[in-house]
């Protein structure tokens, strides 16, 4: 049995759900895109162009739900699959676009450049657990136009995980659609072979910027798929009440999938969010909130009810160090997360209020998504009935450690974490350098580097990348791209 | 108790009616205007924001006690002249061009607002030129810009240049804040300061202007 965790029963997701829904037609959303509007209008919305509002029918709501894709997968840059976004099956994916990187002494938070997301992207490719990568951080020694896709460049070119991404800007679309259909050859084989997803985020309460519902318009028109990251900060920007703000976000959410749907029926979508209870001491976002994973895992069985993959940002921390408090929020974090299913877990590497990213955190973080992957595999009977041989021959011998039966079921009923987890007793500890954790994990980020064998992109196909790359750059000034390798 | 003391308790509690009520009535009694100003309604607003910093009370106590000291001073403004009335001061706040991000700036708004500076709040994506301008004409003394991407804060730079070129540097402070921002990035584009929060926010703007 899979263990699987609820928070919501079928008549309150209803009642929730119902409840988004004639928000939709009474208040409608503020939608600041003419083209957008248009659209909507063409499918029978009611729309105030020059207020920049839609309202938004049940028809026009259920027509999107229809047509929105169940599951979907992504592959990775030489066209294998390698993420099943169905069901309750949990992937991880890195936390994304952090603005800082944590320094290898441990404590420094500091700009990013070119050569910390090069050795981020050699990184993940030994970050078993992890199938996906994401845009993690911005690099800060290209020119800001494009520092958006010129973190995609690079994990194209170093790591053949599929990338969650995004980006800044309706201009950047372009280069980084380019890059994408430089890897797979043809539009219809990116459509076939999904390689990214963009995160969209709607403005709470109820309001879709130009660039980001542009981006919808753009990726479901190339079959890109996208999540939709809505944000209800609860007690501040959306009600202090956890169904209050899954009602808001329930909202954002179907709104964002009827443009998408409008758009082109079918395109692949992921039911995603980043909600926050808001820190009315701090004015902070905390991610590592309690109330902000149960909305995680909450509007996650929403999207599951809805049909719909689900994604979010949860496992993760709001600590500044790799310290107890990153341990417990990402832990915390990632075990609810698999517990509920979400299909696509944002979080690993990041701390700070999605701010800084730490090449040594997502080395931990991976063995934490190691260990919940074991978890969600539950407790299953295998060669356990009758037990009676089995024990008389633990009598008879005194151990099992060579038994058939531990042979057998070792790999599957263990799993054993890397040397950043501390399995040994106090003495061999010492004897070992009496290493904290983070220098644990430090040298397992070397050690990985270090062992990094280059993707396997086709000589041609990295020739392109780098010829659209450059020619991106050399439009807004820049005449070379940092040296990497 | 004192009624002043009382002004500021009832202040704390943020109960408007009550502070209101208690104002006209210091007012019947003959207590000055500026007393009330500054020993009834500013000390109770002072100790609010202590008590905020030091995490005793949240968010929301801070904006109860702001709208009780507003209803206090809607009944001192017809009397308050010159310099009393000016003892706040207007601070232009807007996020940068390019950036949508706009939480943070509306409430820095909210909490100089309750500290009783005139806010003019520009929005979000807000052009360079539009800081200058409503600087000048509104006659702020302070220009508060935030951005929340890398991508964006580069137009700080550009803003802090405009009001040099305008002459207005040192006349006008510049503030800026954001998640991606720093005191070295304020210092390296020539802002006066860098805010890391609302509450940062108004000690600055009342350092700024000579305020307690
Ligand atoms: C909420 C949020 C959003 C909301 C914004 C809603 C809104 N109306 O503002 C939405 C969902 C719309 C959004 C959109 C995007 N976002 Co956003 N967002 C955030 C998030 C999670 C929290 C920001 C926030 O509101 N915090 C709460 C407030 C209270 O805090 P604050 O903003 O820091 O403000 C306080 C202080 O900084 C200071 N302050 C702020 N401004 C000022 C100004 C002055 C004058 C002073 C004195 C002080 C001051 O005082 C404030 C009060 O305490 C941050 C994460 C983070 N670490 O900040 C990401 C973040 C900033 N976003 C990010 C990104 C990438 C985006 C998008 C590009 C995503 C996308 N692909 O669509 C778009 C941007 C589009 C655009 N062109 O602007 C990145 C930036 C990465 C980078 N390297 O630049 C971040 C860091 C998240 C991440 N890791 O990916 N986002």
């Amino acid at each position: 049995m899979r263990p699987t965790l609820r928070f919501l029963t079928d008549e309150l997701i209803n009642k929730i759900v119902d409840e988004a829904r004639s928000l939709l037609a009474s208040l409608g959303v503020e939608i600041h895109n003419d083209s957008v509007l248009s659209m909507l209008a063409d499918h029978g919305a009611r729309v105030d162009m020059e207020g920049h509002h839609a309202w938004l029918t049940d028809d026009i709501i259920d027509r999107a739900l229809k047509t929105a894709p169940a599951s979907f997968k992504l592959y990775d840059t030489l066209g294998n699959e390698a993420v099943n976004l169905a069901g309750y099956e949990s992937n991880f994916t890195p936390g994304s676009t952090a603005i800082n990187i944590l320094d290898q002494d441990g404590k420094l938070s500091r700009r990013p450049v070119a050569d910390d997301y090069v050795r981020y992207a050699k990184l993940m490719t030994g970050m078993h657990h992890i199938a996906s990568q994401s845009t993690a951080m911005m690099p800060t020694d290209v020119h800001e136009k494009i520092s958006d896709s010129y973190r995609l460049y690079l994990s194209l070119m170093f790591c053949e995980k599929p990338v969650i991404t995004g980006t800044f800007t309706i201009e950047a679309f372009e280069i980084m659609k380019d890059l994408q259909l430089a890897v797979r050859g043809t539009a219809g084989e990116l459509a076939a072979k999904p390689l990214t997803v963009f995160s969209a985020c709607p403005t709470s309460p109820l309001k879709w910027s130009d660039v980001t519902s542009q981006n919808l318009v753009d990726c479901a028109n190339w079959s890109i798929p996208v999540e939709y990251i809505s944000m209800p900060l609860s007690g501040f920007m959306a009600p202090v009440t956890l169904v209050g703000s899954l009602i808001q976000h329930t909202a954002e959410t179907l709104s964002g999938l009827a443009i998408s749907q409008l758009t082109k029926p079918g395109a692949p979508v992921l039911y995603g969010g980043s909600p926050a209870v808001f820190d009315l001491r701090y004015e902070t976002t905390p991610m590592g909130d309690v109330g902000t994973m149960m909305q995680d895992c909450a509007y996650n069985e929403i999207g599951k009810y809805l049909n719909l993959p689900t994604q979010a940002y949860i496992g993760l921390s709001d600590a500044k160090l790799l310290d107890a408090q990153a341990g417990l929020e990402t832990s915390m974090g990632a075990t609810l997360a698999v517990l509920a299913g979400i299909n696509n877990i944002s979080g690993p590497g990041m701390l700070d209020f999605e701010s800084c990213f730490s090449l040594e955190k997502l080395v931990v973080d991976n063995e934490i998504c190691g260990m919940t992957f074991r978890m969600a595999k539950g407790i299953e009977p295998r060669d356990d009935f009758p037990s009676q041989p089995l024990f008389e021959e633990l009598i008879a011998e005194q151990h099992l450690l060579i038994a058939d039966h531990t042979l057998r079921h070792l790999k599957d009923e263990v799993f054993f974490p890397g040397p950043s987890i501390d399995r040994a007793n106090r003495s061999r500890w010492k004897e070992e350098g009496g290493r904290t954790l983070f220098k644990r994990a430090n040298s397992e980020v070397d050690r990985i580097i270090a062992e990094y064998t280059p993707a396997r992109l086709s000589d041609d196909v990295t020739a392109e990348l780098t010829r659209l790359m450059e020619t991106e750059a050399r439009r807004h000034g820049m005449d070379k791209l940092p040296e990497v390798n | 108790m004192d009624i002043l003391e009382n002004i500021s308790q009832s202040l704390q509690n943020g109960e408007p009616d009550t502070v209101a009520e208690l104002t006209g009535k210091a007012l019947d009694d003959g207590v000055p205007v500026k007393e009330l100003l500054h020993k009834g309604l500013l000390s109770g607003m002072e100790v609010v924001g202590e008590r905020f910093k030091a995490h005793e009370i949240f968010l929301p106590d801070v904006l109860l006690a702001a709208k009780a000291m507003y209803a206090g001073m809607e009944v001192l403004k017809p009397l308050m002249v010159g310099e009393e009335a000016a003892t706040s001061g207007t601070v232009v706040i807007g996020t940068v061009q390019g950036d949508l991000h706009d939480i943070g700036k509306n409430l820095v708004g909210i909490m100089l607002r309750g500290a009783g500076f005139n806010v003019v709040d520009l929005g979000k994506d807000v052009p360079p030129e539009r800081f200058i301008e409503e600087a000048q004409r509104t006659g702020a003394r302070v220009i508060g810009m935030s951005a929340l991407l890398t991508t964006t804060m580069p137009v700080m730079g550009l803003v802090v240049n405009l009001a040099r070129e305008r002459g207005l540097l040192g006349k006008v402070k510049i503030i800026v804040g954001g998640a991606p921002l720093s005191d070295e990035y304020a210092q390296q584009i020539g802002a006066d300061a860098y805010c890391f929060d609302g509450m940062n926010a108004v000690d600055c703007v009342k350092g700024f202007l000579g305020i307690n």
